[in-house]
């Protein structure tokens, strides 16, 4: 066998540059042309660590498109859904603005990466069009970074940390206790954990420690020996796709029984950590066990058309989208800057929760219930999906929906002309 | 000391940790080594076999999934050896690069399709559940299991590298190919059998690391750029070096994890880059004649 001479062992570290770019690649637009229809862009991670929750998005927003054209389109329009990947900033700022270039989209959807949708942001605006971010939980984007064209139906971060955070104080883990941290390094990341310090500083917790993660860490166990070591009284995780899942594995493989609790989450990574594995308490936007007619057909419709149980993030696409056909057959209109005024005025729409919600005019994020949720004991999980308890909607049915929401003081937007 | 205590509870983790990269490094190191080939494609096997552990195991058992799993993964590799990679070992090498990569791109796919992009439900086996102590220092009981697994697998690797008349050829064919076929062996039944060892080495990591790590589609892009670290700070065509490079790798992030977590990942990268500038061929790397 003889060898080529540009052979070399160089080729072999040329190749493990290679190997990082695997997981950089984005797949191509996939569109379903027709004319005359009214073209809804949608971009989400579907690869790396947030693509097991892009995928419900995309799925979601597909339901959603499916029943708004089942029952007539909107205004009498055919309803085209652009279906896009953002696996990195970089390439959903470009992405968004093809979509509104080249496929004249009227809104667009998504996104669950703060970083990315930071960089869409600046996109819709200068383009004058109007997004709904579906998952990205970043205090600052309805903050120091707000933009007059985003709007945010997923809730912000001091929504998770104040809506969970009823229960850590109810459980007495907060006042005088010693919490210590694990957090995703990168903008969601470090933005939760100001909002955690603030919100448990506030309540008498004194941190013990935080660790940043990387994105893409699938062995958790130096870290666990950290917190073994530490011996804090709650552990409370800033942690976003599928580091939720390898961390609840691990915890659960090095016994460790220290409280457990989540300043943000996502269903499927707990459903994917597998039996006996979930613990603590974390906050949620929506679950499948909600007694809603609204929750009760979608959990339905979803099951049918994709054989799987739909979680939090299935749920920001599919109402997000039927938030934008409403809001253009209420407006007779899909000029972005039309719908962006009629979300500013405060319009009701139903979230399949006990209570509507609207966008808060301020910094366009959607006021609404929440919930948090308690994993159950093992022998009480009957399936794989019912493996916890929830809370009553958070705020309770007498309150404010803006009472878990930031204040003025703690993340202010000035939308800019 | 107890200062002390923590820094070298990571050094061990980081030690035990680091046999998940050796296994996947080993197979990568020894496909380059004989056939040239930088399979891209190695994280995939790794994926399919922790797939492979998730299905089989309801049926069989983990016990089962442990061997049936690496088996199945073995004779996918040796179709895809003899029917693709084959094609590639005498052609320029970017030609295999750009079929390895579009091969773990395909599966990576393939697993989206027919499992989903969220991570699949898979746990410990009860018995194997819970802690070792070892004075100071409490263990996962399943990691210590896992370690034992690796240990035995890397052992018979050598074994049959160095002691059995296939080792000899193989090694042989590393060195010299033209040698070798000019005393009238032909190479190509060993790179098949290499080839499977190799995926079927990466897959029994898939299945050890299944119940404690997501199973999801990406998990080969995952692991397989710090195989590759591991294979290039090892140094290609020495065995011991890329079982140290596994160990040395495992515990510069166990010590980055101690004193700035933040660098876990990239303390990896960095060690990589002074020991290419110290020692390009890697710590222990031989020169391989055909690869200069």
């Amino acid at each position: 066998m003889p060898f080529d001479k540009s052979l070399s062992r160089r080729t072999l570290i040329k190749a493990s540059a290679g190997a990082a770019a695997l997981g950089t690649l984005g797949a191509p637009a996939i569109s379903y042309a027709q004319a005359d229809a009214i073209k809804i862009g949608h971009i989400t991670p579907r690869t790396g660590f947030l693509g097991p929750l892009g995928e419900y998005a995309a799925q979601a927003a597909q339901l959603a498109a499916e029943e708004i054209n089942a029952a007539g389109g909107i205004m009498g329009r055919k309803l085209e859904l652009i279906l896009d990947d953002s696996p990195n900033p970089q390439q959903a700022s470009a992405k968004a603005e093809r979509l509104v270039q080249r496929d004249k989209i009227v809104a667009l959807l998504g996104e669950i990466s703060s970083a990315s949708a930071l960089a869409i942001a600046q996109v819709v605006q200068r383009e004058k069009v109007l997004f709904i971010n579906t998952g990205a939980n970043s205090d600052a984007l309805r903050g120091s970074d707000c933009q007059r064209f985003m709007f945010h139906i997923e809730a912000q971060n001091s929504m998770y940390v104040k809506a969970v955070g009823r229960s850590l104080i109810r459980d007495g883990l907060v006042s005088g206790k010693r919490w210590y941290s694990l957090t995703a390094d990168y903008a969601f990341g470090h933005d939760l954990l100001n909002v955690a310090k603030r919100y448990m500083a506030a309540n008498g917790g004194n941190h013990a420690g935080d660790d940043l993660i990387p994105t893409d860490l699938a062995d958790f166990s130096p870290f666990l020996l950290k917190i073994r070591q530490a011996r804090p009284d709650v552990v409370c995780l800033n942690l976003a796709g599928t580091q939720i899942t390898n961390f609840l594995k691990q915890y659960a493989e090095f016994g460790l029984t220290f409280p457990v609790a989540g300043f943000g989450f996502d269903t499927a990574l707990a459903w994917g950590a597998g039996r006996g594995n979930f613990g603590g308490t974390w906050p949620v936007v929506w679950h499948h066990l909600i007694d809603t007619p609204g929750s009760k057909a979608f959990v339905t419709g979803f099951q049918k058309k994709w054989n799987r149980m739909p979680e939090n993030q299935a749920w920001g696409d599919y109402c997000s989208l039927k938030i934008v056909a409403q809001a253009i057959t209420e407006t007779k209109s899909t000029e972005g800057i039309k719908i962006v005024e009629h979300f500013e005025k405060g319009a009701k729409f139903d979230l399949l929760k006990t209570r509507e919600g609207y966008f808060r005019a301020k910094d366009h994020q959607m006021m609404m219930e929440m919930y948090a949720i308690t994993a159950l004991p093992a022998a009480q999980i009957r399936n794989q999906h019912d493996i916890f308890t929830s809370s009553p909607p958070v705020p309770a049915a007498n309150e404010s929906l803006e009472v878990i929401a930031a204040t003025d003081d703690e993340n202010k937007c000035t939308f800019r002309a | 000391m107890p200062d002390l205590i923590p820094l070298l509870s990571q050094i061990l983790n980081g030690l035990l940790a680091g046999s998940y990269y050796l296994m996947i490094a080993l197979g990568l190191s020894m496909i380059f080594s004989l056939g040239g080939i930088v399979n891209l494609a190695h994280g995939a096997f790794y994926a399919i076999g922790a797939y492979l552990a998730v299905t089989l195991a309801d049926r069989i058992g983990f016990g089962g999934a442990l061997i049936v799993s690496p088996l199945i993964v073995a004779l996918i590799g040796m179709v895809v050896e003899r029917f693709l990679l084959r094609r590639f070992y005498n052609a320029d090498p970017i030609l295999g690069l750009l079929l390895t990569f579009g091969l773990a791109m395909v599966t990576e796919q393939t697993l989206r399709i027919l499992y989903g992009a969220a991570p699949v439900p898979f746990s410990i086996p009860p018995e194997l559940r819970g802690q070792v102590f070892l004075g100071d220092f409490v263990y996962s009981r399943y990691r210590l299991i896992t370690l034992g697994i690796t240990a035995v697998a890397v052992l018979g690797l050598w074994i049959l590298l160095t002691k059995t008349a296939f080792g000899k050829v193989v090694r042989a064919g590393v060195q010299n190919p033209d040698m070798v076929g000019a005393l009238g062996i032909s190479l190509k039944p060993y790179m098949t059998a290499v080839v499977m060892i190799g995926v079927g080495l990466a897959a029994l990591a898939g299945v050890l690391i299944a119940p404690i790590a997501g199973v999801h589609p990406a998990m080969g892009q995952e692991i397989i750029t710090f195989a590759f670290v591991v294979v290039v700070i090892g140094g290609l065509g020495s065995f011991w070096g890329v079982v140290a490079a596994a160990a040395i790798v495992g515990m510069t992030r166990g010590v980055a994890a101690h004193f700035y977590p933040a660098a876990t990942e990239a303390s990896v990268y960095l060690l990589m880059v002074l020991v290419l500038l110290t020692r390009p061929r890697g710590l222990f790397g031989e020169r391989i004649q055909k690869f200069e």
